[in-house]
C-alpha cells in the first residue's frame, strides 16, 4: 500500500504523522489486492475524530487499487505502434479504414454535400426517440433488403440505429442474453476481434465454427458445415455477409444455399455482420446477396449494419441492428425490447452520422454519386491486390501461388505469414499488421506494392 | 412448439418451410413498457390535439415550445463544418474533452487535475457515464450494491440493473415537507455497510429539484469519510441549475476538499442543448497516476464492447467551445439564459406533488 501512503504524505504534509500513525494501525499491507472486497474497512484509513482539520489530512486509499491494466487492443494497439515509428519507410496497414492512393484519410463528397446540407437548414439539436432517427431506420432497411423486399412490405424488420456495427452487435447480444439464456453464438475462427469481446461482456457464451484453411489459404467448408451441424440446436450462427474480416475469404453462392440449409437443419439462427456493404464488390446490392438469400427462405435473421467503411463515418458510429421476424407483431415486439436495452446504455443514439446516410441514401442524386464513390474505392482496392498479386508473384521465384489474393474480397487480406513472419514485417521491413496475418489493402497504395511484394517474400521464405 | 430445454427456449419441430411456418423465434417476447419519460413524449407526438402540451422529457425548450440550439453551439457548428474532420483525429479530440470536462467538474487549477490522478473517458452523455461507471463497478466489485436516493432519475436503476449491480434506495424526499429528508439520509448513510457506493446529484436534484444545502453536502462528506462510503456524482445541469458553473460543482468540490476518491458522470446534454449528440465524460479520482491509468484502461475495454468509440461531432462541438474563450465566454452568459427562463417559469423550483403521476414530471 505504498502508493496510499505517498498519497497521503502529498495530501496534506503537516498532518501526515498521525495519518501515519492511523496507517500503521489499519492497514494490512500486501492484502490489497487479493481480498479486497472483504477487507475493504481494514484498508482504508478509519478516522474517528470529529475534528475536520484531521478529517481533511486524511486521503483515502483508492477503491480501484486492484485494478489491473487492460491489455493493448490487438488492432487499435498497432496505429499506436505506426504512430510512434520514426521510419520514413514505414507502412500502416493494421486498422480497415480507407485511405486513398496518397494514404491520407478520405471523407467522401457525398458526405461533404450532405453535411453542408445539414448546416444550412440548421435542424435542432433534440433528443432523438431510443431506436433513432426514423429516416435512417427506414433506409438502412431498405439497402440492405432492397426496398421491395417482402419482408419490408410486411413490416417484418425490427430496426433500430445503433452505434455502427459494434453497438448494433451489442444490443443484439444483449437481447439473445436476455431471450435466449444460455443459447449459444457460434463464431467464425478467426473472425473480427472484437466479436468475443462483445458477446463475453453481453455474457453470451460463444463457441468457434473452422472456417480459415491455411493450407489453402481458403475456406475450410466442410469444416464450417459440420461445426455448426455439431452445434447445439438453436444456435446462432454468426455470419460476414460479404467481405469477411480478418480473412477476405467469401463463401460462393452455391455454399450459401448450402449453410442456410445446415441452418435450417438444425433450427440455428442466422446472425450477419454485414460492415461492408458495397465495399466488397463495389454493389451495395451484389454485397447484400447472402443475407436476402435468407430472407428469402422465410428465415429469421439478425443483421448488424455499419457505415464506418461505405461512408466513411467511422467517427460518427452509425449502423443498425434489423431482426427479421415471422411476423409484424413479433418485429414490434422486439423492437420494443431492442429498445429498452439500448434506454440503459446511452438513452438514445447520436444523430450526425445518421442524418447523413438518411441525407444520402435518401437523395437520388447523392445516392447514385454514392454508388460512384464506393466503386471508386472498391476499384482502388481491387487495382492493388491486381499489383500487389503481379509483383509477388514476379518476385518469388518459389512458384508458390499468390493467386489467394486475387480471390480475397474486401479490404482484407489473409497473406497466411505466421507470428513470427509478420514480427519480420514490422521490425525489418516498418510493415505494421495485425499478429493473425491479417494485412489491410485500404492502407496499400500502388506505388507501394513493391516494396510489400519484398517485405512479404523475405518474410515468407527467410523467417520462420 | 416451444420447449423449454436445459434452460432456454428451442423449438422441437424440425425445419419448417416458410409458408407454414406458424410461430417465430420472438414467440415469447412480450411487448417492453413504455419509458416512464421517453414514453410521455412518443404519447405527446401520437396526440392530435392541437391544445396539447408536452411537460415530460427534460429538454428545454422557448416561450413558443420550440427546442433551442444555442449561439456558441451555431458557432461551433459553423466551425468545424469549415474542416475536414477524419477519424485519424478521434482520439486527440477525446482526450481533449476529458481534460476540459474535468477541469469543469473539478476545478480549473484543482490540485487533483494537475497531478493527472483524474482519469476520464468520453461518454455517451449522462447514462453512458453511468453505464461506463455500473459496469466497472460489477467488473471489480462484484457483487457490490449501488445505494440510489429515493426517488431518482427512472433510467437509473435501469442503468444498474442492466449492469448486474444490485440496487438499495437511501431516503431522501420527504413529500410531506417538499424537502430534504436530511436527517432520514444521514441515517441511511450510516447504516450502510462501510464501503458502499453511494450516488449523489450534485446540483438540481432529478426529479425534485431539491439538494442539500452546502453544510448539509459537508455533514454527508465528513460521514462518508466515517463510512468509507464511495461518492459517486452525476452531474447533468452544471451551469443551469444556479446559472454559475463552480457553484453548481460545490458538492463535488466539498468531497474533493474532504480528499474523497470520487466517481462523476457529467452530461453536456442540458447545459448546452446538445440533446442528440451524446456528449458526456466518466471520470474518476484515483490515488495516483499509474491506477488512474489502469483505470482509464479497463474503461476503454469497456466502451470497446459496447459502441468502440464515441461518437465525434458532439465532441468536436463542445471541445470547440470549451477551448475557444471567445465561445466559451458566450456559453457561460447562455447557460444564465437558460436557467433564469426556467426560474421565470415556475415559482417554485420544482413541481413534484400527489397532484401529478409520477411518470409527469417537470424537472427545474
Amino acid at each position: 500500500m505504498a502508493s496510499a501512503m505517498l498519497s497521503l504524505a502529498s495530501a496534506c504534509p503537516s498532518a501526515s504523522l498521525s495519518a501515519h500513525e492511523n496507517l500503521k494501525v489499519k492497514l494490512k499491507p500486501g492484502s490489497a489486492s487479493l481480498s479486497f472486497n472483504k477487507e475493504k474497512s481494514n484498508l482504508f484509513i478509519n478516522t474517528k475524530s470529529s475534528g475536520r482539520i484531521s478529517m481533511v489530512a486524511v486521503v483515502n486509499a483508492s477503491r480501484f487499487e486492484g485494478v489491473t491494466m487492460a491489455p493493448p487492443d490487438p488492432i487499435l494497439g498497432v496505429s499506436e505502434a505506426f504512430k510512434a515509428d520514426t521510419h520514413e519507410s514505414k507502412l500502416n496497414l493494421g486498422v480497415g479504414a480507407y485511405r486513398t492512393e496518397e494514404l491520407q484519410p478520405y471523407v467522401l463528397n457525398v458526405v461533404k454535400k450532405a453535411e453542408n446540407l445539414m448546416v444550412e437548414r440548421g435542424e435542432n439539436k433534440e433528443y432523438l426517440p431510443i431506436e433513432g432517427l426514423a429516416a435512417f431506420n427506414k433506409v438502412t432497411a431498405e439497402l440492405l433488403f432492397g426496398a421491395d423486399n417482402p419482408v419490408i412490405k410486411q413490416q417484418r424488420v425490427a430496426t433500430v440505429q445503433g452505434l455502427s456495427g459494434t453497438g448494433s452487435l451489442r444490443l443484439a447480444a444483449a437481447l439473445i442474453e436476455r431471450y435466449f439464456p444460455g443459447a449459444k453464438v457460434l463464431i467464425s475462427s478467426p473472425t473480427w476481434g472484437n466479436h468475443k469481446n462483445i458477446f463475453n461482456d453481453a455474457r453470451v457464451p460463444w463457441s468457434e465454427y473452422r472456417y480459415y484453411d491455411p493450407k489453402t489459404v481458403g475456406l475450410d467448408f466442410e469444416g464450417m458445415l459440420a461445426d455448426i451441424k455439431a452445434a447445439p440446436e438453436g444456435s446462432f450462427v454468426l455470419l460476414h455477409g460479404c467481405a469477411h474480416n480478418p480473412t477476405g475469404i467469401d463463401p460462393t453462392p452455391e455454399q450459401w444455399e448450402k449453410i442456410a440449409d445446415v441452418i435450417q437443419e438444425k433450427n440455428h439462427i442466422a446472425f450477419f455482420d454485414v460492415a461492408y456493404q458495397g465495399f466488397a464488390s463495389g454493389s451495395l446490392d451484389g454485397d447484400a446477396a447472402s443475407v436476402r438469400l435468407f430472407a428469402a427462405r422465410g428465415m429469421e435473421i439478425l443483421v448488424a449494419q455499419s457505415y464506418s467503411k461505405n461512408l466513411g463515418l467511422y467517427a460518427e458510429r452509425i449502423g443498425a441492428i434489423n431482426v427479421v421476424c415471422s411476423s409484424a407483431d413479433a418485429a414490434a415486439r422486439v423492437k420494443s425490447q431492442l429498445k429498452r436495452l439500448a434506454r440503459p446504455m446511452y438513452s438514445n443514439p447520436p444523430i450526425h452520422g445518421a442524418r447523413i446516410v438518411a441525407n444520402v441514401v435518401g437523395d437520388p442524386s447523392l445516392f447514385n454519386e454514392w454508388k460512384a464513390e464506393m466503386e471508386m474505392m472498391a476499384g482502388r482496392i481491387k487495382n492493388v491486390r491486381q499489383k500487389l498479386y503481379d509483383y509477388l508473384s514476379a518476385k518469388d521465384k518459389s512458384g508458390k501461388d499468390w493467386s489467394f489474393i486475387l480471390k480475397q474480397i474486401g479490404m482484407f487480406s489473409f497473406t497466411g505469414l505466421n507470428k513470427t513472419q509478420t514480427e519480420n514485417m514490422t521490425n525489418k521491413w516498418r510493415v505494421y499488421m495485425t499478429k493473425d496475418g491479417r494485412i489491410s489493402l485500404a492502407g496499400l497504395s500502388l506505388a507501394k506494392c513493391e516494396y510489400l511484394a519484398d517485405a512479404i517474400v523475405d518474410s515468407f521464405h527467410n523467417v520462420s | 412448439m416451444w420447449r423449454f430445454m436445459g434452460g432456454r427456449f428451442s423449438r422441437s419441430t424440425r425445419c419448417m418451410s416458410s409458408s407454414s411456418r406458424a410461430f417465430g423465434w420472438w414467440e415469447h417476447v412480450s411487448p417492453a413498457p413504455k419509458d416512464p419519460i421517453t414514453g410521455v413524449t412518443e404519447a405527446f407526438l401520437a396526440d392530435t390535439n392541437p391544445n396539447k402540451i408536452n411537460l415530460g422529457v427534460g429538454a428545454y425548450r422557448d416561450d413558443e415550445g420550440k427546442p433551442v440550439v444555442l449561439q456558441c453551439v451555431r458557432n461551433a457548428e459553423a466551425k468545424i463544418a469549415a474542416c475536414e474532420f477524419l477519424e485519424s483525429n478521434a482520439a486527440a479530440v477525446g482526450s481533449k474533452l476529458v481534460e476540459e470536462s474535468v477541469k469543469l467538474a473539478y476545478g480549473t487549477h484543482a490540485h487533483v487535475v494537475k497531478e493527472r490522478r483524474v482519469t476520464g473517458l468520453q461518454a455517451l452523455s449522462g447514462t453512458g457515464a453511468c453505464r461506463l461507471f455500473a459496469e466497472l463497478q460489477r467488473r471489480f466489485y462484484p457483487g457490490s450494491p449501488i445505494y440510489l436516493p429515493n426517488p431518482t432519475w427512472s433510467n437509473h436503476h435501469n442503468i444498474w440493473r442492466d449492469a448486474q449491480v444490485p440496487e438499495r434506495g437511501f431516503r431522501y424526499y420527504n413529500p410531506i415537507t417538499k424537502g430534504l429528508d436530511f436527517a432520514a439520509l444521514m441515517d441511511d448513510v450510516k447504516n450502510a455497510p462501510d464501503g458502499s457506493f453511494f450516488l449523489f446529484h450534485p446540483c438540481a436534484h432529478n426529479p425534485t429539484g431539491v439538494d442539500p444545502t452546502e453544510e448539509q453536502w459537508r455533514e454527508i462528506s465528513y460521514q462518508f469519510k466515517v463510512k468509507n462510503h464511495f461518492p459517486f456524482f452525476d452531474m447533468a445541469y452544471q451551469g443551469v441549475a444556479s446559472g454559475d458553473l463552480d457553484m453548481d460543482a460545490q458538492a463535488i468540490r466539498i468531497f474533493l476538499e474532504d480528499g474523497h476518491l470520487i466517481g462523476c458522470a457529467q452530461s453536456f446534454t442540458k447545459n448546452m442543448g446538445l440533446y442528440e449528440h451524446r456528449v458526456g465524460c466518466l471520470s474518476v479520482l484515483c490515488a495516483d497516476v499509474k491506477q488512474a491509468v489502469a483505470v482509464k484502461s479497463q474503461l476503454q475495454q469497456i466502451a470497446r464492447s459496447m459502441y468502440s468509440n464515441p461518437p465525434v461531432h458532439g465532441i468536436l462541438l463542445v471541445s470547440t467551445i470549451l477551448n475557444d474563450p471567445q465561445t466559451k465566454a458566450l456559453w457561460v452568459k447562455e447557460v444564465k439564459v437558460i436557467m433564469f427562463t426556467l426560474i421565470s417559469f415556475l415559482h417554485v423550483p420544482f413541481l413534484f406533488s400527489s397532484f401529478w403521476s409520477r411518470e409527469i414530471l417537470i424537472f427545474l
